[in-house]
């Protein structure tokens, strides 16, 4: 495949040659290149080390964008793909010895790691908020340094959660719709258990899946793990509601849900042993790929709402950050205003049904997530979206409770080693003041 | 004069600078300063840190236990001269050579609770009803993955002891059974003296590794559930790594080395007096 870099570009232009007639590219992807502000380094090339596809379309049209970007600016990329819990480790390495990829696709709150290390981006993150419309507040949360005052990572979106349950099954228990309230769920779980048909929800170490429900329902009932200047909060009279609603629903789950990872609730789901879990739009995505037969059946929903009424969602927040180190900074920034332009992107999201909800409020326009109702839900997900040690101070130390995931072994202390709710709860405030002292 | 190079670069350079980095408040991306031994203060006073420690010290015990006796049971078995016997070493190292990573992976799927190859066998056969929940409890999940670590040494074990067994002379056992000693006897009073020497290398150089395991365990278990199966080397990963506090992280790490030199200790002087008594 010819690549056409910037000059041959204006070469062509000033021949009066279609560029996009000579490359196959559209010719906004074109115009929108030529009108970047951010112009490549004479000889960039760039690696990007990302977390590897949960489904297959992201891969597919990520590795298209790319190329369709090394057609245009005669930069080639290189990608490694690294499971993704391995992408932070990998990124504190280059933290600390000052080398490696250009720019990392990465985790929450990464960037809060090293903010130092990292270009700054507004420009950028500006550029395309312009194009597509403003972030939703989570993602200002991560990417957005409020102590250095300047944007240190370029918002992408996330994997969002909601409910993947069994329409059939749901029916059979009495229940005409997806409940929208948490009572109203732990009903249908009740009512879905008594027909042999539990439900389940990670109280393992599981990295995404754990957190993602264990967030939304402390926060639901208005719980929090610290205040806003990160002094210890979680021994409160919301924190014990939602312990005693974790362990009423624990009561309707399979056996071994403290032993889950990631996988788990996938693959029992797709076996039809379990009735409903949160989880990404993959378990549906997978169905309708190669279920035929529990495809028709797999529906999902926005998680309901807890006591206090309000959307809390938790989610992996995915964003980007280029190393100060890089020889190539404004390839990098060219690289992410290309794959995160609206053609790009608009076509990355919808090659994976909505895997990712981007960050930016434009997306929520795509076609693909009205395409299904199954996929509307996930559209949804960042309204109502909250950071890791929301409303603390993101950073190291809320990374670190994350990571050591006290808020689900405070719930499975409860359910699994049946220890009284107040004592989980002093035993997870006091790792957390252990966490927030020494952070 | 390479060899000193070579071991100061590889072995002494970072080790020091792990010791260096636990007395400081190093975090990711930036030097820090000299905290003396704030961070062992912090560790002691660390509910996580000492159940990490307390199972550490349960997984080391009670795996050499399991290695050692197990281990000289398969020694003693194919120490025997049987039809296929060679093919039988040949197989007894396969949880040895093959990858941890990929052991280990293999191993979560037989502790899969829904899935397990295990519990589907078990169930065909009617000894059980439902899938047993190998990880999904603290006591269960401690258990199993002690099992997956005395599996993987095993052979170390098992080879050790086949040497070990090989070496002793045939004319004491041969004069012990004319003199009227039972196979128990024999074995009580010859060959597991002879075999102490050899059993104390192998459980000290084991256990110096047992301490030491990271893949099987983060592999497994993630140190879960609620933290049960959390020993030193998964704790450092996800304070200094994930976590980015590098000096806490390292302190965790460093930790263990008292465990170590007492257990390197012991090999120095059961060599020192193999040699004296040879």
């Amino acid at each position: 495949m010819a690549r056409l870099d910037r000059r041959t570009f204006l070469e062509l232009s000033a021949a009066g040659i279609g560029a996009a007639t000579a490359t196959g590219l559209p010719a906004e992807a074109i115009a929108a290149a030529e009108a970047s502000p951010f112009k490549p380094e004479k000889g960039a090339q760039l690696q990007l080390l990302r977390w590897t596809e949960f489904v297959k379309g992201d891969r597919t049209a990520w590795e298209e964008n790319t190329k369709k970007f090394t057609e245009l600016t005669g930069v080639p990329v290189q990608i490694q793909w690294l499971n993704w819990p391995d992408v932070s480790p990998k990124a504190a390495l280059a933290a600390q010895i000052n080398s490696g990829p250009d720019l990392i696709m990465g985790w929450n709150s990464d960037a809060y790691l090293y903010p130092d290390k990292l270009v700054d981006v507004g420009d950028l993150v500006d550029y395309i908020q312009k194009k597509s419309g403003y972030v939703y507040p989570v993602a200002r949360s991560y990417c957005y340094h409020d102590t250095l005052k300047r944007w240190i990572s370029v918002p992408i979106g996330v994997p969002g959660n909601a409910m993947a349950y069994r329409k059939d099954w749901m029916e059979q228990a009495g229940f005409q719709s997806f409940p929208t309230d948490m009572d109203g769920m732990l009903a249908l779980a009740r009512a879905m258990k008594k027909q042999a048909h539990p439900c389940g929800f990670s109280l393992g170490h599981a990295v995404g899946d754990s957190q993602g429900w264990s967030h939304w329902n402390l926060w639901g009932h208005g719980g929090r793990q610290v205040n806003a200047d990160n002094s210890p909060a979680i021994v409160s009279a919301e924190t014990l509601s939602s312990i005693e609603y974790a362990q009423q629903l624990f009561e309707t789950m399979i056996d071994g849900v403290a032993s889950w990872g990631d996988a788990n609730n996938n693959q029992a789901f797709l076996a039809g042993q379990i009735s409903l879990t949160m989880n990404g739009i993959s378990i549906w995505y997978v169905a309708k790929a190669q279920y035929p037969k529990l495809f028709p059946v797999t529906y999902n929903a926005l998680p309901p709402l807890g006591p206090i009424k309000q959307r809390t969602q938790f989610s992996t927040f995915t964003h980007a950050y280029i190393w100060k180190y890089s020889k190539y900074p404004n390839a990098a920034k060219e690289y992410l205003r290309f794959m995160l332009d609206r053609e790009q992107a608009g076509k990355w999201v919808t090659d994976m049904i909505g895997y990712i909800t981007p960050a930016y409020r434009g997306f929520s326009k795509l076609p693909v997530w009205t395409s299904d109702p199954n996929v509307t839900p996930y559209r949804d997900v960042l309204d109502g979206a909250r950071f890791d040690g929301w409303p603390g101070v993101p950073g190291r130390a809320a990374a670190q409770a994350t990571d050591q995931f006290v808020l689900i072994d405070m719930y499975a202390d409860v359910c699994i080693n049946k220890m009284a709710p107040r004592a989980a709860m002093q035993k997870a405030e006091n790792r957390l003041t252990q966490i927030y002292k020494s952070a | 004069m390479p060899a000193v190079l070579i071991l100061g670069g590889l072995l002494a350079y970072p080790l020091f600078l792990g010791v260096w980095l636990s007395l400081t408040n190093t975090v990711l991306g930036s030097p820090g300063q000299f905290v003396g031994f704030q961070n062992y203060i912090d560790l002691i006073s660390d509910p996580t840190y000492r159940g990490a420690a307390m199972f550490s010290i349960a997984y080391t015990f009670f795996a050499e236990i399991g290695k050692v006796s197990l281990g000289l049971i398969l020694a003693l078995i194919v120490n025997q001269k049987f039809a296929g016997y060679r093919i039988a070493r040949a197989m007894m190292l396969m949880p040895y050579v093959a990858p941890t990573v990929l052991s280990a992976l293999a191993w979560l799927w037989l502790f899969d609770p829904q899935f397990s190859a295990i519990s589907w066998l078990l169930m065909k056969i009617h000894l059980i009803h439902a899938p047993i929940n190998f990880v999904g409890s603290p006591t269960h999940a401690q258990i199993s993955v002690i099992v997956v670590n005395i599996w993987r040494g095993l052979p170390y074990f098992a080879i050790g002891y086949l040497a070990g067994l090989q070496g002793i002379n045939k004319d004491l056992l041969e004069a012990a059974a004319i003199d009227g000693a039972s196979a128990w006897q024999s074995f009580w009073r010859i060959t597991w003296p002879l075999l102490l020497p050899v059993t104390t290398i192998l459980v000290s150089f084991s256990a110096i590794f047992t301490l030491t395991d990271f893949q099987l365990i983060w592999t497994i278990t993630r140190g879960g559930p609620t933290d049960a199966t959390q020993v030193f080397t998964t704790l450092a990963y996800q304070r200094a790594i994930t976590g980015g506090s590098l000096g806490q992280g390292a302190a965790v790490a460093i930790s263990p080395i008292i465990f170590m030199i007492f257990f390197a200790w012991f090999v120095v002087r059961s060599v020192r007096e193999e040699r004296a008594t040879a």
